[in-house]
């Protein structure tokens, strides 16, 4: 569905089901250079299983008007304001990557809106190489081909999404092509220049599910342990095998995380 | 900074898709013989039917064999997918019945495979599809032949039999600036000789038949979508752009940005129409694709010498071949084809239809039938097999002639295929 907001289209996929308040809401954000096509599976489901679903393409990315925003706090008061513009009193939100932080975030700034986070391949901080952060500038075919590969744990993936037959590193090349230019850099430039997530944690007091790959290159593990020894109510689940894209990757084991954890 | 380095083209062709069987441990692919997949409970039947998990239910949608031969292919070309058909023909018409209907038009080269000009001229007009056809060297031509119902632009890497080298950049940029894709076979080429992805094409179907299988054992076909074409753009397309009642109200674009066509012609076409690929039958052509970049350089190698020598041959009047100067699309060749432009090309005998009988009959290694592709050596005389129905004058449209005569050069020692040829040469002469 298509709402109005800060004067531009906001764009949000709705699983395959129209929206309805009156279900426990689940709110998907996508990562950098990223739409909410990521979520495909894992927001399909929860959509035709009790929930009311919202997978936002965000400022600037997929079918969303508007720049895109400069900041992790400004992208997290926008996801505040989008639930406010569709009538949402409280949500779960699940951010993978980059919309991880946009997760933790707009759950420090407006705790209000937010029951629960789950931060899927995440980190803090998301440091960005110098090298990289400069490619996403200049070079934008260089750094999405960096990107892909380190975005995926190995040359097969069972069964890949959206499904059997898909080839799961050009879906993910192929979405952030499609990006206009100049999102990848404004993307990772507010990844590199978030500094606030410990502090975000200390705020946070909502249970908080930490789904990470054992073999993701992007943000290992162990770049997450800051944000778990932060947070209060935390669990972590680690997925074994997967990669940085865990919803293209391992995506029943993301969602029984998801489901176990009450999404 | 160096640039981290992605797997390159061999690599692909041995892993992509697969890794060792997580139960049994078996290296190599396992034939998954199975007609359909036992269900955990109903909910999670229903999440599969409704595409809210990924996974199989029918062999007809998917099976895992046929998911790794369709992730090594889409790896090889470069697309986001593909899917594998009961054959080449099986391919073009999923992508064909994807995107147009009754009412619709696609615009072809003219220099297609005979099964393939049959599909398109006569059997779709049945349904109410249209089809017209163009000369694949003159854009011109292509650029004015497009009409509002144009759903798809069709053409050959190489066409067939003249080995028209299709301009695919050129030919990409007119279909584009038309809102349309452009579907390229690329059966003669295979991924290893051209990417035609790589090449602005949005779409890649393969006879597996032929260079991929590489054995002559098993037919099949594949259907590669790139994912780049941007269907919702280009508004002409509203089977991937709009809920569709015949599967859930599914909104393929919406559902995946890049992989929509694939989606639909999934879920739509294989499910529907039904043309799937037999397990064993992907097995198999898994098996000849770890072995692709071996064997195209040696077809490549082996076609040079018997070019070389064909055209230096007193009973011969022409050699038709990209690579040699005399072809019209040579400098194209160069460009688009740098590592070698295949194994099938066609040669003018002299002394026309009765020399062309006699040459066929007099080979030894040479097999006289109606494939190309295989490890080993093939001829055919196309007037009179693949382009039987056409008339002389629809003959010399596609170029070729009563005493035209196709090889597809295999695998065996040149020197051999050159000594049989000479003698069938001779004989050809003496009647």
């Amino acid at each position: 569905m298509q709402v109005e907001l800060d004067g531009h289209a906001a764009w949000v996929y709705t699983g395959g089901k129209p929206f309805d308040p009156s279900l426990p809401v689940v709110l998907f954000i996508h990562g950098a250079s990223h739409d909410h096509s990521v979520w495909a599976l894992q927001s399909r489901y929860l959509a035709h299983h009790g929930r009311a679903v919202l997978a936002v393409d965000l400022p600037g990315h997929g079918r969303s008007g508007g720049m895109p925003l400069p900041s992790i706090e400004a992208l997290a008061d926008w996801i505040a304001r989008l639930l406010g513009a569709i009538g949402v009193e409280r949500a779960m939100l699940v951010g993978h990557s980059m919309g991880s932080l946009v997760a933790l975030e707009c759950a420090a700034r407006h705790p209000q809106r937010v029951s629960a986070l789950a931060l899927v391949s995440t980190a803090f901080p998301m440091r960005v190489s110098e090298e990289l952060l400069t490619a996403t500038r200049d070079d934008e075919p260089a750094a999405q081909a960096m990107v892909n590969l380190w975005s995926h744990s190995g040359l097969a993936q069972y069964p890949g999404n959206p499904g059997p037959g898909f080839w799961v590193a050009r879906v993910n090349l192929r979405l952030m092509q499609r990006q206009r230019p100049g999102v990848m850099h404004v993307d990772f430039a507010a990844c590199d220049a978030y500094s606030n997530g410990l502090a975000a944690c200390a705020r946070v007091s909502c249970p908080v599910l930490l789904v990470l790959g054992t073999r993701d290159a992007m943000t290992p593990p162990r770049a997450a342990k800051g944000l778990s020894a932060a947070l209060s109510d935390v669990r972590v689940v680690e997925i074994e095998g997967a990669g940085h894209a865990i919803m293209a990757e391992q995506p029943d084991a993301l969602l029984a995380a998801l489901e176990r954890f009450g999404a | 900074m160096t640039p981290p380095r992605h797997p390159g083209f061999d690599t692909l062709s041995l892993h992509a898709g697969q890794r060792p069987d997580p139960v049994t441990g078996a290296r190599a692919t396992p034939i998954f013989q199975t007609a359909a997949y036992v269900f955990q409970d109903t909910d999670q039947a229903a999440s599969l039917f409704n595409m809210e998990r990924a996974g199989h239910v029918y062999s007809r949608i998917s099976n895992p064999t046929n998911a790794v031969l369709e992730e090594r292919i889409a790896a090889l070309d470069g697309g986001v997918g593909a899917l594998a058909t009961a054959s080449g023909q099986a391919a073009l018409h999923l992508a064909v019945s994807t995107l147009a209907g009754a009412g619709s038009h696609v615009l072809a080269s003219r220099s297609l495979y005979g099964g393939s000009h049959n599909l398109l001229h006569h059997t779709m007009r049945r349904f109410g599809l249209d089809t017209s056809f163009v000369d694949p060297r003159d854009l011109d031509a292509w650029r004015a032949a497009i009409r509002p119902t144009t759903r798809l632009l069709f053409a050959e890497t190489l066409g067939n039999p003249g080995l028209d080298v299709l301009d695919i950049p050129s030919v990409a940029q007119i279909a584009h600036e038309a809102g349309l894709p452009l579907l390229v076979d690329s059966t003669f080429t295979t991924p290893y000789l051209q990417r035609p992805l790589d090449f602005g094409a949005d779409l890649v179907m393969h006879s597996a038949t032929k260079f991929l299988g590489g054995h002559g054992v098993a037919i099949g076909g594949l259907l590669v979508d790139g994912g780049s074409f941007d269907w919702e753009r280009s508004g002409r397309f509203p089977e991937l752009t709009e809920p569709y009642v015949g599967f859930h109200g599914m909104d393929f674009q919406e559902e995946s940005t890049v992989a929509a066509f694939l989606l639909r012609a999934r879920r739509e076409g294989l499910r529907d129409f039904g043309a799937c690929m037999a397990p064993f039958t992907a097995f198999q052509l898994l098996q000849g694709i770890e072995t692709l970049s071996l064997r195209m350089e040696r077809h490549v190698a082996n076609t040079r010498e018997v070019v070389r020598f064909l055209s230096s041959h007193a009973a011969v009047e022409s050699v038709n071949h990209p690579e040699l100067p005399s072809h019209p699309d040579h400098a194209l060749a160069r460009t688009l084809l740098p590592k070698g432009c295949g194994a099938v090309f066609t040669f003018e005998i002299r002394g026309g239809r009765p020399a062309g009988r006699k040459f066929i009959e007099s080979l030894r290694l040479f097999s006289h039938l109606a494939n190309v592709g295989d490890a080993k050596s093939l001829v055919i005389h196309p007037a009179t097999t693949t382009h039987f129905r056409l008339d002389d004058a629809a003959l010399r449209v596609s170029g070729i002639g009563p005493g035209t005569l196709r090889l597809s050069v295999g695998l065996e020692d040149h020197a051999d295929l050159i000594d049989d040829l000479a003698q069938a040469l001779r004989a050809s002469q003496k009647i």
